[in-house]
């Protein structure tokens, strides 16, 4: 009893000692962050005039307000990089060795591949959201005018949403990588991945203003989490309590489904390692 | 005492150093070419990718459309034609030279010292490296949008408006290649900094993508006098559509572009060379 809890505890600690040097990592770069953040600012402020342009047209499309929209776009460019939406983070190291062979050494190793590397995203996700979504969305301030949450309460759901947000993406990007077991050269599920991640996501587009059918499809499938949820926690157009605890119970579902589904893959892929060189 | 007359060695020197560039050039892309080709499944996944990702733009393009029937008072075809344009240019530039947009990895990883060792001037080596044809997805989605809007325009076509479209592509190819040398050569001084460059390359496109029209006036003046993508699409294209230049800027701009591309191109290759001279290896 006493040895499991000390056992969990210690695990516990090392997924925490793993995302901190993930956190450390990453907040080294800081020319690059910086650069980044120009660019999406650059984004934020053309899909703004493009937004303003659509609902001056049309006031009330989708159900937001221009102001809605304006904002919708800035936490969407502010979610980008710690959500990932076009795949990135981890995804490169861990490709790099399954496609090197250096992956068999992770698989022998006394921790679990999916959580090394879940934790050291978290990490990642962490600074970006620090370094990279704040500064968006103080830039969105200074040149526009945005709605806020109103309450302690939703800026609180918003961060569950944002994490869970991480979570799906985690999820997705993990299943994708995985394909360099069999492909050796993942890039192009990527770049598919991409497509996917950006289009269904809301991230060019709110999804309230996809053609009803699709846009129905769109909000029950997992890359609504990625933007289109945490948007409209923060806009609160997931309702009440209610609405908004279910809309937050979707992205987890969505986040466990897609990691069950990524340690059935591994378990397949765990067949497939081939060690090269020697 | 030099004659002015005739061209003299140096003149022949400099003409057979191009004539090398553009063979390096050439033996390099084609042997990535073949590189690329040894992943089959990904290549042709990556170029489908390329394709679809490009595909993006223009369908939040065609939902807004479904919605208004026009933006900023360009219909659908006038607006699939400035979308067009402005992708075929960034495509084709990113095809030719955009792996400069990579210069700080070479430079980090010590490969870009090789580089200079090598009898092939540095610009192509930088631009070569990685060279894709996955990039082709983009042209070629961009191609079909242009053929869909020509053949939807009722424009007059004159020999002056042809001329004026295919002018337009090949300074709207000009022009995002220099700035992609551009934001390959900051990255002399600044290592990390290739993200900022895709805001003008990326962003550029993005922007010009829509009339400029729905831009307040400062927007517009710094993609016309700073950095100037506008002359990409919007002003050559205006006189293809037949449409004087909307807002505060002179009509004469529709004609200006060849002259933009030239200016771009020249400023483009000091900066790189100036950067290119005062680079020193990260000596790790």
């Amino acid at each position: 009893m006493t040895r499991s809890l000390s056992d969990a505890r210690a695990t516990g600690s090392l997924w925490c000692a793993v995302a901190l040097r993930s956190y450390r990592r990453h907040s080294t770069y800081r020319v690059a962050t910086l650069a980044g953040v120009v660019t999406n600012i650059a984004f934020g402020v053309i899909s703004s005039y493009v937004f303003v342009t659509l609902w001056g047209q049309r006031p009330h499309l989708g159900g937001y307000d221009v102001v809605d929209a304006v904002t919708f776009t800035w936490i969407a460019q502010a979610l980008l990089m710690p959500v990932a939406v076009w795949g990135g983070g981890f995804q490169e190291d861990f490709t790099e060795r399954i496609r090197s062979g250096d992956i068999a050494i992770d698989l022998y190793r006394p921790t679990g591949l999916v959580p090394w590397w879940l934790a050291s995203d978290l990490g990642r996700a962490s600074f970006h959201f620090l370094a990279r979504a704040t500064p968006m969305i103080v830039a969105g301030a200074l040149l526009f005018r945005l709605h806020y949450p109103p309450n302690p309460q939703r800026w609180a759901a918003f961060a569950v949403a944002a994490y869970l947000a991480v979570f799906v993406s985690f999820g997705l990007r993990f299943l994708v990588s995985l394909t360099a077991f069999w492909l050796l050269d993942s890039r192009g599920a990527e770049g598919i991945a991409a497509v996917l991640g950006i289009f269904c996501s809301g991230l060019v587009l709110p999804l309230v203003v996809f053609p009803s059918g699709l846009r129905q499809l769109l909000l029950h499938l997992p890359w609504a989490a990625l933007v289109q949820t945490p948007a409209d926690v923060w806009l609160g157009k997931t309702g009440g309590v209610v609405g908004t605890v279910s809309a937050l119970g979707l992205e987890l579902l969505w986040g466990l489904a897609l990691l069950a589904a990524a340690y059935a893959v591994l378990r397949r892929a765990n067949r497939r390692v081939v060690v090269q060189g020697g | 005492m030099q004659s002015f007359g005739a061209p003299t060695a140096v003149w022949w020197c400099r003409v057979a150093d191009i004539v090398q560039g553009v063979r390096a050039y050439l033996l390099l892309a084609g042997m990535w070419v073949r590189a690329t080709m040894t992943y089959r499944a990904s290549f042709a996944m990556m170029t489908l990718s390329q394709f679809l990702v490009t595909f993006i733009d223009f369908a939040a393009i065609l939902v807004m459309f479904s919605h208004v029937d026009s933006l900023g008072g360009f219909d659908l075809a006038e607006m699939a034609l400035l979308y067009a344009a402005s992708s075929l240019a960034l495509g084709l530039a990113d095809l030719l030279v955009g792996n400069c947009e990579r210069l700080g990895r070479d430079v980090r990883s010590g490969s870009f010292d090789v580089m200079l060792i090598r009898p092939v001037p540095a610009l192509v080596q930088v631009a070569t490296n990685a060279f894709s044809l996955r990039r082709l997805g983009r042209i070629a989605q961009s191609a079909v949008v242009l053929g869909w809007s020509l053949g939807t325009l009722h424009i007059d076509w004159s020999p002056a408006r042809v001329a004026m479209l295919l002018l337009s592509g090949v300074c709207g190819v000009l022009i995002f290649s220099a700035v992609f040398v551009l934001g390959g050569a900051f990255q002399f001084w600044a290592q990390d900094s290739a993200e900022v460059a895709n805001a003008f390359t990326y962003g550029g496109n993005y922007l010009t993508q829509y009339p400029l029209s729905i831009y307040p006036g400062d927007v517009v003046k710094a993609v016309t006098f700073i950095v100037p993508v506008a002359f990409v699409n919007w002003y050559p294209l205006l006189y293809v559509l037949g449409r004087s230049v909307p807002g505060a800027m002179p009509d004469v701009l529709r004609f200006a572009a060849p002259v933009v591309a030239v200016v771009m191109c020249a400023v483009a290759l000091l900066v790189w060379r100036r950067g290119l001279r005062r680079y020193q290896s990260t000596g790790s």
